[in-house]
């Protein structure tokens, strides 16, 4: 396909809008789309009368999370703050200006980080802490039990917050970034520093390599099924088989939407094999993963795609760019 | 990140200087003066500022080794972590200063400019600016590494408290100075009081800029005329002392190059040696290309490119500089002139 030719396309059914600056995380609290922005403020609602809420005014939104429920986000201001569906933000920590480097969430529990401290909130409200070897990079819960994945230099640590003793620590070398659950809780993967995707098949620590690509991989998401697990950094999307006991060792990726631009985010529909996928040139693409076969949803031009992110249906699909621009699609029928 | 114009990108000055030098003297003065700009600071302890400045953000300096088979790449995971936090507010400063500890290598802080695809894509590297202590450098030079390093890494190297040191013991720090690093420009102070623009907007990794590599024998007069008026001659006559590890070394081959062997040569040298290197520069003139070849690296990165066009007027010669520990001087002088076309 040549940019701007997909023979499909359903870039009719787009409402382009502004989102008033840069996007770094799109979500849907219910049924609302919400974007976030890297000036501290969170629009919620639908395009043309969204909602301006500053959660951390006069801050910048650093790192989110989203659940479909609660937005959360934390901020150079060194507070974390999560918004619901009622559009109220309700402060879950204050760090102190020390800037939130990473979040994770799931269900009433929330974790955040600042530099080596880690820190996680149970359903009963009890914050506990526990100190990193390096700065946390990235969270992430496992599906199941309240434990708290880290990553950091020269790995990553498997947190019980809840149980006394030394947490397990998963090694492999280098500066590891974020972190993501296999669905089943089997693997744990990391981005990388190098360009490359590290993961551990949890049952035996067994290390697995992810590598080639030319950037960073700061999107990952996995399928709804839990079979794949696809990436950004690449001119394509590269999506990793993760069906088999092994997970993607000795297998060959595939890849969706081969492009001469590099993938910035990617976000797996919640009930299909389509993924959507965003572009450092602002292209956005749905590519199904049975047959490659690829959908426009939004024309190259505008800088990078900074968020993505279906509803819970998968009727609708919300992205903004870096420039402010935004759009929401909603698939016909 | 979407990709910036060089111009565009976010200078970022690294200010480094051994305990006690002055750095956070220096520091309070740019921040204070009526400059107009904007600068997110980068510092190690907080409390140390004086001046209000709501961009100021705590490092760790967590130095880490890339897994990339090369052994004295090591960025600033941090940096990294900041820069990217700190593009997020983007348009709301114009330029970064990274203040190191008194400890610090630079080395790390300006692998991460070359290192880090995210990171070079929005700032660049401005200048390494080193500030001392006229009375206790010379001291340092012997029992501290670190110290050692700084000033030989330094693009700009202000000296200072001056004012504690009679002149003859300032023209001495100065050519302990110089027998490291020669080509660095220096500036006298008392309390940091240098001009902004001797330090802040160098461009001193820019391939542009790379015009000429001469010594920098001749201090910068600007606060120099009260001290040694009446001795200015003595700048020229300068002690000269050989550093016994740290050395420069500098090679000039009259006329062109042969790019077949220049280009293996520079590249077996940066990584045989690249530990030993802290920087390396040169201007070269490539058989048939009408124009000039630039380069710079820091230890095992090397960036080059093609810059202007030889003029008529000049001299088509080729150099090449070396600051590093333990350097190899004969080995290298033969490789290099052997790439003669």
């Amino acid at each position: 396909m040549t940019d701007g030719q997909a023979t499909t396309s359903l870039a009719q059914h787009v409402r382009a809008f502004d989102a008033g600056g840069e996007a770094v995380a799109a979500a849907f609290l219910g049924d609302q789309p919400a974007l976030a922005l890297a000036d501290g403020v969170v629009r919620l609602g639908e395009p043309d009368d969204a909602k301006r809420i500053a959660v951390h005014p006069g801050a910048a939104i650093l790192v989110t999370v989203c659940d479909g429920a609660t937005l959360a986000t934390g901020g150079d201001d060194g507070r974390v703050v999560a918004v619901g569906a009622d559009g109220v933000a309700r402060q879950i920590a204050d760090e102190k200006g020390r800037w939130i480097d990473a979040l994770a969430l799931r269900g009433e529990s929330v974790a955040w980080s600042a530099g080596k401290a880690v820190m996680a909130r149970d359903e009963a409200g009890v914050v506990r802490t526990w100190a990193a070897p390096s700065s946390v990079r990235g969270l992430a819960f496992q599906p199941k039990g309240y434990r708290l994945a880290a990553t950091h230099y020269n790995g990553a640590t498997l947190w019980f917050p809840k149980v006394e003793g030394a947490p397990q620590t998963l090694e492999w070398k280098g500066a590891h970034l974020d972190a993501t659950f296999s669905p089943d809780g089997r693997f744990l993967v990391t981005s990388m520093q190098e360009n490359a995707l590290h993961g551990w098949r949890l049952v035996d620590s067994r290390n697995m390599r992810m590598t080639g690509y030319p950037g960073k991989t700061r999107s990952l998401a996995w399928s709804h099924d839990g079979n794949w697990l696809a990436t950004s950094g690449a001119e394509a999307s590269v999506v990793w088989p993760f069906k088999d006991k092994d997970g993607p060792m000795g297998k060959a990726p595939r890849e969706c939407g081969v492009r001469e631009a590099r993938v910035t985010r990617v976000a797996f529909h919640p009930r299909a094999l389509v993924l959507a996928i965003g572009y450092a040139d602002g292209m956005v693409l749905l590519c199904r993963l049975a047959d490659a076969a690829e959908i426009l949803v939004r024309r190259p031009g505008g800088g990078p795609v900074g968020a993505l992110c279906w509803d819970a249906r998968g009727a609708r699909l919300l992205f903004g760019l870096e420039s402010g621009e935004a759009g929401l699609l909603d698939l016909p029928g | 990140m979407s990709e910036a114009r060089e111009g565009d990108k976010i200078p970022v000055t690294v200010l480094t200087g051994y305990l006690g030098a002055g750095k956070t003297t220096l520091l309070n003065r740019i921040l204070s003066e009526p400059h107009g700009k904007r600068y997110a600071v980068v510092v190690n302890e907080f409390g140390e500022i004086g001046i209000d400045n709501e961009l100021v953000v705590g490092a760790d300096e967590e130095v880490f080794e890339m897994n990339n088979g090369c052994i004295c790449c090591t960025v600033r995971g941090d940096l990294i972590r900041i820069i990217e936090g700190l593009m997020r507010r983007k348009g709301k400063f114009d330029a970064i200063i990274v203040e190191t500890t008194g400890l610090a290598d630079p080395a790390p802080v300006a692998q991460t400019f070359f290192v880090d695809e995210d990171v070079q894509k929005v700032a660049r590297l401005d200048a390494v600016v080193t500030v001392a202590d006229a009375r206790w450098l010379a001291h340092r030079l012997r029992d501290a590494p670190e110290a050692k390093n700084q000033i030989a890494f330094a693009d700009v190297i202000v000296i200072n408290k001056i004012d504690l040191v009679s002149p003859a013991e300032l023209r001495e720090v100065e050519a302990r100075i110089r027998a490291i690093n020669p080509y660095a420009t220096l500036h006298r102070a008392q309390n940091c009081d240098v001009a902004l623009a001797d330090v802040l907007e160098r461009r001193a990794f820019d391939l542009d800029r790379i015009l000429d590599i001469e010594p920098d024998f001749l201090v910068a007069e600007d606060h120099d005329h009260d001290h040694d008026h009446g001795h200015a001659h003595e700048h020229h006559g300068l002690k000269h002392y050989h550093d016994e590890d740290m050395q420069s070394v500098s090679i000039r081959l009259d006329g062109d190059v042969d790019p077949a062997k220049f280009m293996p040569w520079i590249n077996r040298v940066t990584q045989e040696q690249g530990p030993n290197i802290l920087r390396c520069k040169g201007i070269v003139a490539m058989k048939n290309d009408p124009k000039r070849f630039v380069f710079q690296g820091v230890h095992m990165m090397l960036d080059g490119d093609s810059q202007r066009a030889w003029r008529a007027d000049e001299k088509r010669e080729s150099k090449v500089v070396f600051i590093g520990r333990n350097l190899e001087e004969e080995a290298i002088r033969a490789g290099f002139l052997a790439c003669a076309a």
